[in-house]
C-alpha cells in the first residue's frame, strides 16, 4: 500500500500562508436516516492561515466540539469539503486520514489525556513512536527541547500521575507539537486549570504560534482568554457569526 | 512492532492485578493439561510395555484348514450342512524360507520360530496341563527378553532341558535340577531336566509355559522339522498391524498383530486418549474464554487511551496488534508457568503418588504446549482486538 505524499515541503508551508485549513459548506448531522436525525452544523465556511491564533467560542451545544473533531479528521462531515493544507479530505480512506492527522495536526484536549502507563517524555514522543517505532536520538532531543520549552526540563521521566494538572497540560502541549504540526487544535485546554495556570498555558500556545509558524485554534468558554486571541470565531447554533477580529 | 509491543507490555504491567489473575488462570489450565496428558501418555506407555513384555508384536500362523467342496453338476443344487473343520496342529510350510523373507521386511526387529502345542507335565502323582514351547533360545530372547524374568537358574534349553514358570514349579514341587516328565499326545513323552524358573507376573503364563529345545518340542508334538508360529517384534510397536498386513500379503499366512489380539486393550487406550483430549480441549477452551474476557474488559478500560493513540496517528491495525500481542504474551507467560507447575505435579506424582508406575515426562510437551497456548492467546484476543481497532476515536476520547 503506497501512502499518498501529503506532507507539504517546508518551503510550501511557508509560502502557502493563506490556507492551512479551509472549510466549504461543511455540514454534520447525527443519526442520519433515523427519525431523530439532527443537523448540528449547518454549512460552515471558514479559513485559517498559518499565522492565525484563533479562538472558537460559542455557547454549549453550538457544535464547537463537533467542528473541532471534523477539523481534526477524527470525524467525517455529512456534506461539504474540508481542505487541510490544500488537500481535500472528505473522500480519504481512514488510513490516509490517519496519516494526514499524524503529519499535520496536533491535539490538546480538555482533560490532558496523557497515557498513564508511559513517562512524560514517552508521552511527548508518542506521535512519533506510533509512526516510526523506536524513537531516534533526534526525536528524543526534540522531545526534551519541547519539555524544556513548556517549562518541564528534567521532568521527562515522571509518570503523568506524578505531575500537577498544569504540568500535565504542558506535557500534552509538548506532545501536540512533537510532529511540528501545521495546525494545533486545543479543546478547552485550560478548562480544568486555575486562572493563573490557564494564563501560562495560553502564553505558551501564543509563543509556539509565532515560534513554529503553527496555526492555533482554541475552543474556549473563557471570554478573557478569547479576547487575547487574534481572531474569535463565534459559533451559534451550528452557524458561524462573522469574525470579530480583536485588535 | 516495537511500539505495539511496548504499549502492550505497559498496558499489561499497569493492570498488574488483572494480568496476574489471568496469568494464574492460564497457568492452572495449562498445568492441568500438561499433567493429564503426561499422566495418560505415561500410563499408556506403561500398560503397553507390560502387555508386550510377554507377547510378540506379530504372530504368523498357518492358514486355517477349510473344507473344499466339489462343485455340483450343472443344473443341480447341492444342499450342504457343513461343520467347520477341526484345526489340527500343523506346521508352517517352508518356514525357514519364510523366516528369512520376514527378516528382510523394513521395520522388523526380530523373527523367532516357535513350535507350540499341548502336553501334560507329571511328577509323581501330580499332573498339570501345560503348553510346550519349542524355541531357539537366542532368537526367542529378542522377542521376549525372558532372561530378566528368570528367578532361578538360567534360560537355557538344550536337548533334554526345560524352563518353566514359577507357578508350575510350585504346583509340581520342583526346583532347578529336578526331573520332569512331559506327556504329549499319542504316547510321545520325554523326561527333561529343569534349568530355569521364570516369573513373568502373568498367572496364565507362569502356570502353563514349558520352554523346550525346538527339536525336542517338534519330536514331542510329532511335527518333525516344523514350527507352528513365527513370532516377530517390530521397531515401532504401533506399526505392528501394518507389518502384519504386509506379512499376510506376502505369505498368505494368518498374521495377527498385538493390537488385533488385544483389541479390548487398544479400545481402552483409545477411550483414555479421547477422554484426556476432551479434558484438555475444554480446559483450553475455558482458558481461551478467560483471556478473551480479560482483554474485552481491558479494551473497555483503555477506550480513552485508544482514542488518544488514534488521535495521535495510530492506525487501526496498530491497535489491533496491541491487543493481539497482549493475548500472545498472556498465553506465552501463562503456559511457561503452567508447564513448570504441571511438571512439578508429575514429579510429585512420581514421588508421593501410588507408585504403581512411573511417568517419565517428555520434554517435547513443553514447546508444544507453549506454542499452542500462545496461539490460543492470539486467537482469543481477536474479538477484543477487533473491537479496539473499530473504536470511533471521537467517542473514545470523550469516554471517561
Amino acid at each position: 500500500m503506497s501512502k499518498p505524499d501529503i506532507k507539504p515541503s517546508p518551503a510550501a508551508k511557508v509560502a502557502h500562508t493563506s490556507d492551512v485549513l479551509r472549510l466549504e459548506g461543511l455540514k454534520k448531522s447525527y443519526n442520519v436516516g433515523l427519525p431523530t436525525e439532527t443537523e448540528v452544523l449547518h454549512g460552515i465556511d471558514l479559513s485559517i492561515t498559518a499565522l492565525d491564533f484563533a479562538a472558537l467560542i460559542g455557547p454549549s451545544g453550538s457544535g464547537k466540539s463537533t467542528l473541532l473533531n471534523l477539523i481534526g479528521l477524527l470525524d467525517q462531515p455529512t456534506s461539504g469539503e474540508l481542505y487541510l493544507l490544500g488537500q481535500a479530505t472528505r473522500d480519504l480512506a481512514d488510513v490516509q486520514r490517519t496519516h494526514l492527522r499524524q503529519e499535520s495536526i496536533g491535539f490538546v484536549f480538555q482533560f490532558h489525556h496523557l497515557i498513564e502507563a508511559f513517562s512524560a517524555i514517552d508521552n511527548v514522543m508518542m506521535p512519533v513512536m506510533v509512526k516510526n517505532g523506536r524513537p531516534s536520538t533526534e526525536a528524543r532531543q526534540w522531545a526534551e527541547h519541547l519539555l524544556q520549552a513548556v517549562g518541564l526540563a528534567g521532568m521527562g521521566d515522571k509518570k503523568p500521575s506524578e505531575l500537577s494538572g498544569g504540568q500535565q497540560q504542558r506535557v500534552a502541549i509538548a506532545r501536540a507539537l512533537m510532529t511540528r504540526p501545521a495546525l494545533l487544535l486545543a479543546d478547552e485546554p485550560t478548562g480544568n486549570l486555575d486562572t493563573h495556570t490557564a494564563e501560562n498555558i495560553f502564553k505558551l500556545l501564543r509563543e509556539f504560534n509565532a515560534e513554529f509558524d503553527c496555526a492555533v485554534l482554541i475552543v474556549t468558554h473563557d471570554p478573557r482568554l478569547s479576547q487575547t486571541c487574534d481572531r474569535a470565531i463565534t459559533l451559534i447554533d451550528g452557524m458561524i457569526v462573522p469574525d470579530q477580529h480583536s485588535s | 512492532m516495537w511500539i505495539e509491543t511496548t504499549i502492550a507490555l505497559k498496558f499489561l504491567r499497569q493492570g498488574f492485578t488483572q494480568t496476574l489473575l489471568i496469568l494464574i488462570g492460564i497457568a492452572v489450565g495449562v498445568s492441568v493439561i500438561v499433567f493429564i496428558v503426561t499422566l495418560v501418555v505415561g500410563l499408556q506407555a506403561n500398560i503397553v510395555s507390560r502387555t508386550l513384555g510377554t507377547q510378540a508384536h506379530v504372530r504368523v500362523q498357518p492358514q486355517e484348514e477349510v473344507n473344499l467342496l466339489a462343485r455340483p453338476p450343472n443344473g443341480t443344487y447341492n444342499l450342504v450342512l457343513e461343520d467347520k473343520r477341526a484345526q489340527r496342529l500343523r506346521s508352517i510350510n517352508n518356514w525357514q524360507q519364510i523366516m528369512a523373507d520376514l527378516d528382510t521386511i523394513n521395520g522388523v526387529k526380530a523373527v523367532s520360530p516357535v513350535v507350540s502345542g499341548p502336553a501334560f507335565a507329571r511328577r509323581g502323582e501330580a499332573i498339570k496341563s501345560v503348553s510346550i514351547l519349542g524355541v531357539d533360545a537366542d532368537r526367542y530372547e529378542r522377542i521376549i527378553p525372558i532372561s530378566k524374568d528368570i528367578i532361578s537358574g538360567a534360560f537355557r534349553v538344550n536337548a533334554g532341558e526345560a524352563v518353566i514358570g514359577k507357578q508350575l514349579a510350585d504346583d509340581l514341587g520342583v526346583r532347578v535340577g529336578s526331573k520332569l516328565r512331559l506327556d504329549a499326545s499319542e504316547g510321545r513323552n520325554a523326561i527333561v531336566t529343569l534349568t530355569g524358573i521364570f516369573e513373568l507376573g502373568v498367572r496364565e503364563l507362569d502356570s502353563r509355559y514349558v520352554y523346550l529345545d525346538l527339536k525336542q518340542a517338534q519330536a514331542l508334538l510329532g511335527l518333525f522339522g516344523g514350527v507352528t508360529v513365527l513370532e516377530m517384534t517390530v521397531n515401532d510397536i504401533f506399526d505392528a498391524t501394518l507389518i502384519s498386513d504386509k506379512v499376510h500379503l506376502r505369505t498368505s499366512l494368518k498374521s495377527e498383530s498385538w493390537m488385533q489380539t488385544n483389541s479390548q486393550l487398544m479400545n481402552a487406550l483409545a477411550s483414555q486418549s479421547l477422554s484426556s483430549n476432551l479434558i484438555s480441549f475444554f480446559v483450553a477452551l475455558s482458558v481461551a474464554f478467560g483471556i478473551a474476557s480479560v482483554l474485552a474488559i481491558s479494551v473497555t478500560q483503555r477506550t480513552r487511551e485508544i482514542g488518544i493513540l488514534r488521535a495521535m496517528g495510530a492506525r487501526r491495525e496498530q491497535m489491533l496488534i496491541v491487543f493481539l500481542i497482549q493475548g500472545a504474551i498472556l498465553g506465552l507467560c501463562g503456559s511457561f508457568a503452567g508447564s513448570a507447575a504441571g511438571w512439578s505435579m508429575v514429579w510429585a506424582f512420581n514421588a508421593f503418588g501410588p507408585r504403581l508406575f512411573d511417568i517419565s515426562p517428555s520434554l517435547s510437551i513443553v514447546p508444544v504446549t507453549v506454542a499452542l497456548a500462545t496461539i490460543t492467546g492470539v486467537l482469543s484476543a481477536i474479538a477484543p482486538a477487533w473491537r479496539a481497532s473499530r473504536l470511533d476515536p471521537v467517542a473514545a476520547i470523550r469516554y471517561v
